[in-house]
């Protein structure tokens, strides 16, 4: 698969409400990543993870559409705290 | 809120805790239901197609004023390779009738309108209210929630979670375990618009009619998982979704699976022209029968997709929701008229029921589906699919080959591309995890 997707192009027909300063995902300090965190890059449907220049695995949840599936992929190894936004924040599906 | 006592709280406002909340609100149950979107319907995705005869059981009258898209007229699926696809279409007047079997429907607008009626059978709904955790009396059982509303707590004889597949609320009372990646299935969606007319030239509809396609092959590129295109009124929703245990270990990413099934020659001209409105991903608890948590206990039970309730080879789950929330609230009610303490003796009765019903059979019939595929994907996804296309050409191509001839090559592709061994190894298999 050879074709070059940005998914800030997805996102930016979506609805959200940030809640601004209070991230619901946070990626627990680390100097190397694991296996399960780097899968994270490219698993995320809404590119939240990404490798920073010393090579650490950070998120940023404002494209979020609170599916879990990063969660559940480091169940094991504990690198991602998850929450629920706080109520009425978030992804606001129009359609779902 | 502290003051006030409810007979049932429900955790969530999609299908499940709508039937729930529903069913026991009509019978004059003093019901509290928590939604954490700003409306229900705000964090809820399906693709989606709406089974009657599961909402019928619960609004029998449903039709006079949901908001259904189109009625499903015809079903097809299609096994893809990268240029081609082999189809199978059942496409019926039958299925015009006055009470239609199948609809496809758009999420937010339909989960808003079961939440009216929810309301005005006589349930409150809170929305914006994230349940953070359960509260217990010194013995265990559930009486109670305890929300993300200045951390208020309120009370009620029993707890019905409908709160979705990633059941945070349960795993963090430590009720039930978190979900497996290879029980899960991530799927990313979007919704194509185009003018009525326009899709009932392309799907050959007229009126109200739909069309579902779902559709296996190497778009997934060897993962386990389907995509699809459902027509709704002047939309197409269109998706694929593959195990997250599978995504996790294929380089892709899901908007690029999407973008190129999107591209393939036989998709692109039923979407071409169109704009699109949204972006969607979700999970889909696709593990089976043997995934399903504890469904009960003191003071509480679980309903629909964070009880595992989808069946992934026939496409049912909401049905499934409905179900269960429906059940469950039944359990209440007659719990209630026998003064029930809602301790977990009783509520097996809940258990009790699904185990009689389609809900559980069907839910056992196809147990041993999941691990046929684990580790089989890049055969029936990949190598199944791209033999099969192969074949069909070879046969409908006229070109002075003799018919004998083009089923000896056919016989010898098969072969070739997955052995002898390999061949009787995955009907047997097959065959045995059907059954």
């Amino acid at each position: 698969m050879t074709t070059v997707v940005k998914v800030e192009e997805k996102l930016y027909v979506n609805r959200y409400l940030v809640d601004a300063g209070r991230p619901h995902i946070k990626v627990r300090p680390h100097e190397t990543p694991s296996a399960a965190l780097v899968a994270l890059t490219h698993v995320c449907p809404a590119g939240c993870y990404s490798t920073n220049d010393r090579g650490q695995v950070e998120v940023a949840p404002d494209g979020c559409m609170e599916c879990g599936t990063c969660r559940v992929l480091t169940a094991d190894t504990g690198d991602v705290e998850w929450n629920y936004p706080r109520g009425g924040y978030g992804v606001l599906f129009k359609f779902g | 809120m502290n003051e006030e006592r409810f007979d049932a709280i429900v955790v969530g406002a999609g299908p499940s805790g709508n039937a729930a909340a529903y069913t026991m609100a009509k019978a004059g149950l003093k019901v509290l239901q928590l939604e954490r979107g700003e409306y229900p319907g705000s964090k809820n995705v399906q693709g989606a197609i709406l089974y009657a005869d599961a909402l019928e059981k619960v609004i029998p009258d449903f039709r006079e004023d949901a908001p259904l898209e189109r009625h499903v007229i015809e079903q097809r699926i299609w096994m893809l390779d990268d240029t081609s696809y082999v189809g199978m279409h059942h496409r019926s007047e039958n299925f015009n009738e006055e009470r239609p079997n199948r609809y496809t429907i758009i999420r937010a607008q339909f989960d808003k309108w079961f939440s009216r009626r929810v309301r005005e059978a006589g349930a409150t709904l809170l929305c914006e209210t994230t349940v953070t955790d359960l509260v217990r009396d010194l013995k265990g059982k559930v009486i109670g929630v305890r929300t993300d509303r200045g951390g208020a707590i309120v009370h009620a004889d029993v707890v019905i979670m409908a709160e979705g597949v990633n059941g945070l609320v349960g795993q963090r009372a430590g009720l039930r375990p978190e979900l497996k990646p290879e029980a899960v299935a991530l799927a990313v969606k979007e919704m194509h618009f185009l003018p009525q007319e326009m899709i009932e030239q392309r799907f050959n509809l007229k009126g109200d009619e739909g069309v579902v396609i779902e559709i296996m092959g190497t778009v997934t590129d060897g993962m386990t998982g389907t995509a699809f295109i459902y027509t709704n009124k002047e939309s197409l929703s269109v998706g694929i979704g593959c195990m997250v245990s599978d995504f996790a270990e294929n380089e892709t990413t899901p908007y690029a699976l999407l973008e190129a099934f999107k591209n393939h020659p036989s998709v692109k001209p039923l979407l071409e022209g169109s704009e699109i409105k949204e972006y969607a991903a979700h999970l889909i608890p696709e593990g089976g029968y043997r995934h399903i948590p504890e469904l009960f206990g003191d003071g509480w039970m679980i309903v629909g997709d964070a009880g595992h309730f989808v069946n992934a080879v026939h496409r049912e789950g909401s049905n499934l929701a409905m179900t269960t929330g429906r059940v469950a609230a039944e359990t209440v009610i007659r719990l209630k008229q026998l003064r029930s303490d809602f301790s977990k003796a009783d509520l097996a009765l809940y258990r009790k029921t699904l185990d009689e019903s389609f809900v559980i059979k069907d839910m056992k019939k196809y147990k041993d589906i999941p691990n046929f595929l684990h580790g089989n994907a890049a055969n029936v996804f990949g190598t199944y699919p791209r033999l099969i296309n192969e074949a069909a050409q070879r046969w409908f191509r006229v070109d002075g080959v003799a018919k004998r001839e083009k089923e000896r090559e056919i016989i010898a592709s098969f072969r070739k591309g997955r052995g002898l061994r390999g061949l009787i190894g995955d009907a047997f298999k097959l065959a045995r995890a059907w059954r």
